[in-house]
């Protein structure tokens, strides 16, 4: 699907978006898009290239291609514009600053705000309400958290710099299966309040209940874009990844 | 009920002294009654206390760049030759007040830093460490050839002591007050910044300038400030060794800056705010109590160097901690705890290092 094809430019488009590790492909030519306030979801096995996916969107490595949000070119700008743009990552592994306090890391997130106090106090009571933890910790250096807190927080703080398309990586990783629930049922939360998510996961289920569409990515290249419904089991998502 | 309210308020006093922690408030009590012996004592003790001084003034500067921001920098001593070279000068040939050429010599260095930094800082790593290096042995080569202007390995003499009109400081204690009060200055400043959102953004450049991007943190022209202020504060250091010492030449501001510099940097704690000060003055009291070690000092030194870098290697600021009252790491989720921390700081990567423990800044 190319940006022509839609009346209204889509939040997100990649078209033609490669990336490789010397000479390795990482990511062959590929096309993707996610529409304003839509739940999608990049499924794939280890070493799929979903990571570089999101990397090479974010410009935090080289790529080809051509990247637009919301009809404007964004192929060239680098990583800190997109930011002021609303494309805020979760990165694998969280990505939290661990030797700064919870407060700390927040107020990293709202970075972009400057010194607008009010609005950064707005931000820091929507992100205590959704994950009240958070609130409790403030003080508390961030790399003395659990787990799953590390997670809230480091969703938190994406959620600080107020985005427009949020782009996680795996967020469920290393996590018990009910904190990874709990995560993914608040990104559900966020998608139903309208904002546009993108998902990278290998936790399937969970991934599929709130995903709308899903890219199912192996070796670099996508091997179907479908409906997140029409993938019932571990056998069709199996059919894709060794197609 | 009176007895029941001295009781309370008699343990909040301790409870806030605990967030402190007892080894902090005995280093601080420590530290002011070294600074009432010296004082007292005079002598050559004043001289090695203001050298601290200044060193530490340098230091707190080199820590934005380093300690803050994560960069390598060798060659900060440049700045601090601008300095000393640039008040010399201004005082003695052309009649300036000191406190003007201090800092009309910290515009200089200002200047400079912003040319000398852009092209510069486009380089990581070792790469940048050697580009700074270079700068270090241009301008020491620069003070050593350019007689002309600089006179030299016979140095610049004659400077005139700090001092604002009428008003000079010449007694050596007073020399010393002023410097401890310009160093606490340039401490509370360092303080406040790191703790600004400008500080938060150098340090998350520290732990990961992928991650800081991500936030809409422009990376070169944060890693460019950094590099400035601690020229700038490298300046201030090299003007005031000339006003206090009243002579200056090259080897002052040589390679020996450096490693000294290094030394009082990691001894006291890199990245924190008083570790600076506290390692300037440590390494600087250091040599002084071995002395009667004899021609054994030099390895007494190194060793007692050695053992601090193996078993405080935080700096010793980092031992403010102990005692204090720490909040305990969360259990809220059990299987979810194994996500390991790296050691560059950012938190829960693939890597399997040992956790590094919190800087906290004190």
């Amino acid at each position: 699907m190319t940006a022509d094809s839609h009346p209204v430019p889509a939040l997100i488009e990649v078209n033609g978006l490669s990336a490789s590790y010397g000479h390795v492909a990482a990511l062959k030519p590929i096309d993707l898009h996610v529409e304003e306030g839509e739940f999608v979801t990049v499924l794939g096995p280890n070493g799929a290239g979903k990571t570089t996916l999101l990397r090479a969107m974010s410009r935090l490595i080289a790529s080809n291609g051509k990247v637009t949000f919301k009809g404007q070119d964004i192929s060239t700008l680098p990583t800190h514009h997109l930011a002021k743009l609303g494309i805020i990552m979760v990165q694998e592994g969280r990505g939290l600053f661990g030797e700064m306090t919870v407060r700390e890391n927040l107020l990293l997130g709202a970075y972009g705000l400057g010194s607008s106090s009010d609005e950064v106090e707005r931000r820091f009571a929507q992100v205590f309400k959704l994950f009240p933890n958070l609130r409790a910790r403030a003080g508390q250096v961030a790399a003395s958290m659990s787990g799953g807190e590390q997670q809230m927080l480091a969703v938190g703080r994406a959620l600080m710099a107020g985005p427009k398309l949020l782009m996680l990586d795996e967020p469920s990783l290393g996590l018990a299966p009910k904190v990874a629930a709990g995560i993914l049922n608040t990104l559900g939360e966020l998608n139903r309040n309208g904002l546009g998510i993108l998902l990278v996961e290998q936790k399937a289920p969970l991934a599929l209940k709130l995903a709308r569409r899903v890219y199912v990515l192996s070796s670099g290249s996508v091997r179907a874009e479908l409906p997140a419904h029409d993938i019932k089991s571990h056998h069709d998502l199996a059919r894709f990844y060794f197609h | 009920m009176t007895s029941n309210r001295t009781m309370t308020s008699r343990a909040s006093i301790f409870t806030r002294l605990g967030d402190y922690g007892y080894f902090a408030i005995g280093g601080a009590i420590f530290i002011a009654l070294l600074f009432a012996f010296v004082f007292i004592q005079g002598g050559y003790l004043l001289t090695v206390m203001q050298l601290a001084m200044i060193y530490g003034l340098f230091c707190v500067g080199l820590n934005f760049f380093m300690g803050y921001t994560g960069q390598a920098s060798f060659g900060q001593n440049a700045f601090a030759a601008i300095g000393g070279y640039g008040t010399a000068i201004l005082c003695v040939e052309y009649g300036f007040e000191p406190v003007v050429a201090l800092v009309a010599s910290m515009a200089i260095a200002g200047v400079i830093s912003v040319i000398v930094g852009y092209p510069t800082l486009r380089l990581r790593g070792h790469y940048l460490a050697m580009a700074t290096f270079a700068l270090g042995l241009i301008t020491y080569d620069l003070s050593v050839q350019w007689t002309s202007l600089t006179q030299g390995y016979m140095g610049y003499s004659g400077i005139p002591p700090l001092g604002i009109g009428p008003f000079t400081v010449e007694d050596e204690r007073w020399k010393l007050v002023c410097l401890m009060v310009i160093l606490l200055f340039g401490l509370w400043v360092s303080g406040r910044l790191r703790n600004s959102r400008f500080g938060r953004a150098l340090r998350a450049i520290s732990t990961s300038e992928q991650g800081a991007a991500a936030l809409g943190i422009r990376i070169s022209q944060y890693k460019l400030a950094a590099f400035v202020i601690a020229a700038l504060y490298a300046s201030a250091a090299g003007s005031l060794f000339a006003h206090v010492v009243g002579f200056i030449s090259p080897e002052v501001f040589g390679l020996q800056m450096v490693v000294v510099t290094f030394t009082m940097l990691y001894v006291g704690g890199i990245g924190t705010v008083l570790g600076p000060a506290i390692g300037a003055v440590i390494a600087s009291l250091l040599p002084q109590i071995l002395r009667s070690s004899g021609r054994f000092q030099d390895i007494a030194y190194a060793s007692i160097l050695l053992l601090l870098l193996i078993y405080v290697p935080k700096g010793l600021s980092a031992l403010s901690g102990i005692g204090r009252s720490r909040p305990v790491r969360s259990s809220t989720s059990d299987a979810d705890q194994a996500r390991p921390l790296v050691s560059d700081g950012r938190v829960g990567s693939d890597c399997d290092m040992p956790a590094p423990q919190a800087r906290t800044g004190s």
